[in-house]
């Protein structure tokens, strides 16, 4: 019991991570129908922010009141990167064939991945991160269930973020021009929704919550590199597809669920086909699995789908 | 306006071409005039980006200190060495290409390297091919000198510097044992290495009388492990024996102890390395790793190199294999001493530079270098160490000869 509730929290910490990343992907998605797929840059380019703000301005210092700053230079570094790529690589694009976009989110993703390594000192090996007070260290303990620290900062920023969006997109003008854009982008325009403010939103959106996902996993694996992006990136994509694509709500419980059943399958499934070597396969089975009695992924994909 | 211009261009383009000219006429010359000694190459391939540049860089800068020192002493009469650096990223594809490029160029006599027996197991093929001696300072993997049944010589070329894991996973048992661990979880990362080297540890340690209560691996471009922490943890291992390399090993450590599991992680001679105490955090202390031969710094001759290396101001560290690649390029050195003696090329000298390395008899920064039957270096000396305060502490070594 003990362990499978250990493997549950393990999972939803896991999750989290991909959820918090697969909103960008589906959110993105669900506007202008482009699978981002250099959303996983902007995850690690948050860690790097944060990263730099801490080492420019507080290096060596652990208090929790830097935490809140260092979020700040991780949103700021993903949501620039995020507005910047959608206005000089996507805008021009749009109106081309979905296969250019589609390459160009590939070579975008390597370059970024290359500029950091290149460019960001230290950054060709893995770089610890810095440890801050309350959000890490000793992990706490109920009953027999260890909670590392920074879990409980993943889960709750989660559950932050997704009030956040659902407050965001159902009770802001900007919110309610999203949803007028996803249904049909031309009705939006000739009712006056400024279409391309309404993309860049979903970028900078998709990218906060990045960042902040990036923040987490380096308090939570104490380093980040400049490869971090892809493998998650990969497994939020997953995420997204298992929720539903361009369901916001979807995305989250698809990471949610991912999660588990990665920790689950090391946990739970024994003999040879078990253990941490075939967590990666169990989780593609369920993917597979769901997709083929639900198409549409878990809570089902939002898009209104046009010829 | 444009007349001139139908005039500019054509100018322009002659006198760059003129210039170019010039140039390499001027190159070319200064070739001749300093090509009294005919060049012979020694060949670096390690990973000098990625992950593992720390240990790459310091396998290249002992065999520049090695080479450079020769070059001062005249130890090959009428030839000059050169160092010929190739990056393999730790990567075996990477490092295939890295060695054909090498074997085609008709100057290098002798290559050291790789650090990664995943990526020698590449590149052993392609320098037996071209007949180049190859000679690894940081390979542990038996099967690259003893074949797939421990006891076939896969390839004349290749030679090494360092002992095996065979030899590590039997101290590191010995080690925990004599310490009364007698419960050990085991991890890998299903590298060759990784695997290997678990493998003869496993072995050995149940020999001894211990038990292995959990076998796990993890996938080493992931960064988080909390699901198999959480794996092992229930076992209640008194210590965790992982196989593999620092960057993965360092996060572990911190991820294990930060989920409750506070025992030490032990490893091999690829987490000892002062990056794996920086990734793995103040929580560190008591972690163990053992290391192929003694601390550099207790010799004579090793304090020697390390004071030589500190003097020739070479950007990064020698660390871990700095001793073993130094000797490695000695090796080559001797070798070619023997071969090039009378020679007018060096690619006719190969199967005489194999010959001679495999007969070197030296006293070297690791000990007295020689080799075996099989291409292994006959010191069979492993050290333990200790983390403790932020460093790795020498515990105590042994002759497992």
């Amino acid at each position: 019991m003990t362990e499978l509730l250990q493997q549950l929290v393990n999972g939803l910490t896991l999750g989290s991570l991909y959820a918090l990343i697969a909103v960008g992907y589906t959110v993105v998605y669900g506007i202008i129908q482009l699978i981002n797929f250099a959303h996983g840059e902007i995850f690690m380019i948050g860690a790097f922010g944060a990263l730099a703000t801490w080492t420019l301005l507080f290096e060596g210092t652990t208090a929790l009141w830097v935490l809140p700053i260092m979020l700040l230079g991780a949103v700021i570094a993903s949501v620039t990167t995020a507005v910047l790529m959608e206005r000089f690589a996507y805008r021009p694009l749009r109106g081309a064939p979905r296969l250019a976009p589609l390459i160009t989110a590939i070579g975008i993703s390597v370059a970024l991945q290359e500029a950091i390594r290149l460019f960001y000192p230290g950054a060709k090996s893995k770089i610890p991160f810095p440890q801050i007070d309350v959000v890490t260290g000793p992990a706490l303990t109920f009953g027999g269930v260890t909670v590392q620290r920074a879990a409980v900062f993943t889960v709750g920023a989660l559950l932050m973020s997704a009030a956040f969006l659902w407050w965001f997109i159902n009770r802001t003008r900007s919110g309610h021009g999203m949803q007028a854009v996803s249904e049909d982008p031309d009705t939006a325009r000739l009712m006056g929704v400024n279409v391309d403010r309404i993309i860049v939103i979903a970028f900078a959106i998709g990218a906060l919550l990045a960042a902040i996902a990036g923040l987490a996993q380096g308090l939570l694996n104490a380093n980040i590199d400049f490869r971090m992006g892809f493998l998650a990136g990969l497994k939020a994509f997953t995420a997204a597809v298992l929720g539903g694509i361009g369901n916001i709500m979807g995305a989250v419980v698809g990471g949610l669920v991912l999660g588990v059943a990665e920790a689950l399958a090391v946990g739970f499934i024994p003999g040879q086909f078990g253990g941490s070597a075939w967590k990666d396969v169990w989780a593609f089975v369920l993917l597979i699995v769901v997709l083929v009695f639900r198409p549409q992924g878990i809570l089902g994909a939002r898009v209104v789908d046009r010829a | 306006m444009r007349s001139h211009m139908k005039f500019a261009v054509p100018i322009v383009v002659a006198a760059l071409a003129l210039s170019a000219c010039g140039t390499r006429g001027e190159d070319s010359n200064a070739g001749s005039t300093g090509g009294a000694k005919k060049t012979v190459k020694i060949g670096v391939i390690a990973p000098l980006s990625g992950d593992l540049s720390a240990l790459g860089k310091g396998i290249q800068h002992s065999v520049e200190l090695a080479v450079m020192q020769a070059n001062q002493e005249n130890a090959i009469p009428g030839w000059e060495i050169k160092v010929e650096p190739v990056d393999d990223e730790g990567k075996a594809d990477v490092g295939k290409n890295g060695a054909t490029k090498l074997a085609a160029d008709d100057q290098v006599a002798g290559v050291v390297g790789n650090l990664n027996s995943s990526v020698s197991q590449q590149t052993q093929p392609v320098f037996a091919a071209a007949n180049i001696v190859q000679i690894s300072p940081a390979n542990t993997g038996p099967s690259l000198t003893r074949g797939a049944d421990g006891n076939t010589r896969p390839y004349k070329t290749f030679f090494r510097t360092c002992t095996t894991d065979i030899t590590q996973g039997a101290f590191a048992a010995k080690f925990l044992l004599d310490q009364g661990i007698k419960s050990v979880a085991t991890i890998h990362d299903k590298k060759t290495y990784g695997q290997g080297l678990v493998q003869y540890f496993t072995e050995a340690f149940k020999a001894g009388g211990g038990t292995i209560v959990a076998a796990e691996t993890i996938n080493p471009d992931e960064s988080n492990y909390g699901p198999v922490v959480s794996k092992v943890a229930p076992a209640k291992p008194a210590a965790v024996y992982y196989g593999g390399e620092y960057p993965q090993a360092g996060p572990l450590s911190q991820q294990m102890k930060a989920a409750g599991l506070n025992v030490p992680l032990m490893g091999g001679d690829g987490i000892f390395d002062p990056t794996f105490i920086q990734l793995a955090g103040a929580t560190s202390n008591g972690d163990l790793a053992t290391s192929v031969g003694e601390p550099t710094d207790k010799s004579d001759a090793g304090k020697k190199f390390l004071a030589d290396y500190e003097a020739a101001k070479f950007a990064e560290p020698a660390a871990a294999y700095g001793g073993y690649s130094y000797d490695a390029a000695k090796a080559i050195i001797e070798g070619l001493k023997v071969a090039l003696k009378d020679a007018s090329d060096v690619k006719n000298q190969r199967q005489a530079i194999i010959d001679a390395v495999g007969k070197v008899s030296f006293a070297g920064v690791t000990g007295q270098v020689a080799f075996d039957e099989f291409g292994d270096t006959k010191v069979k000396v492993i050290s333990g160490y200790k983390v403790e305060d932020g460093k790795w502490a020498f515990v105590k070594s042994e002759n497992l000869a």
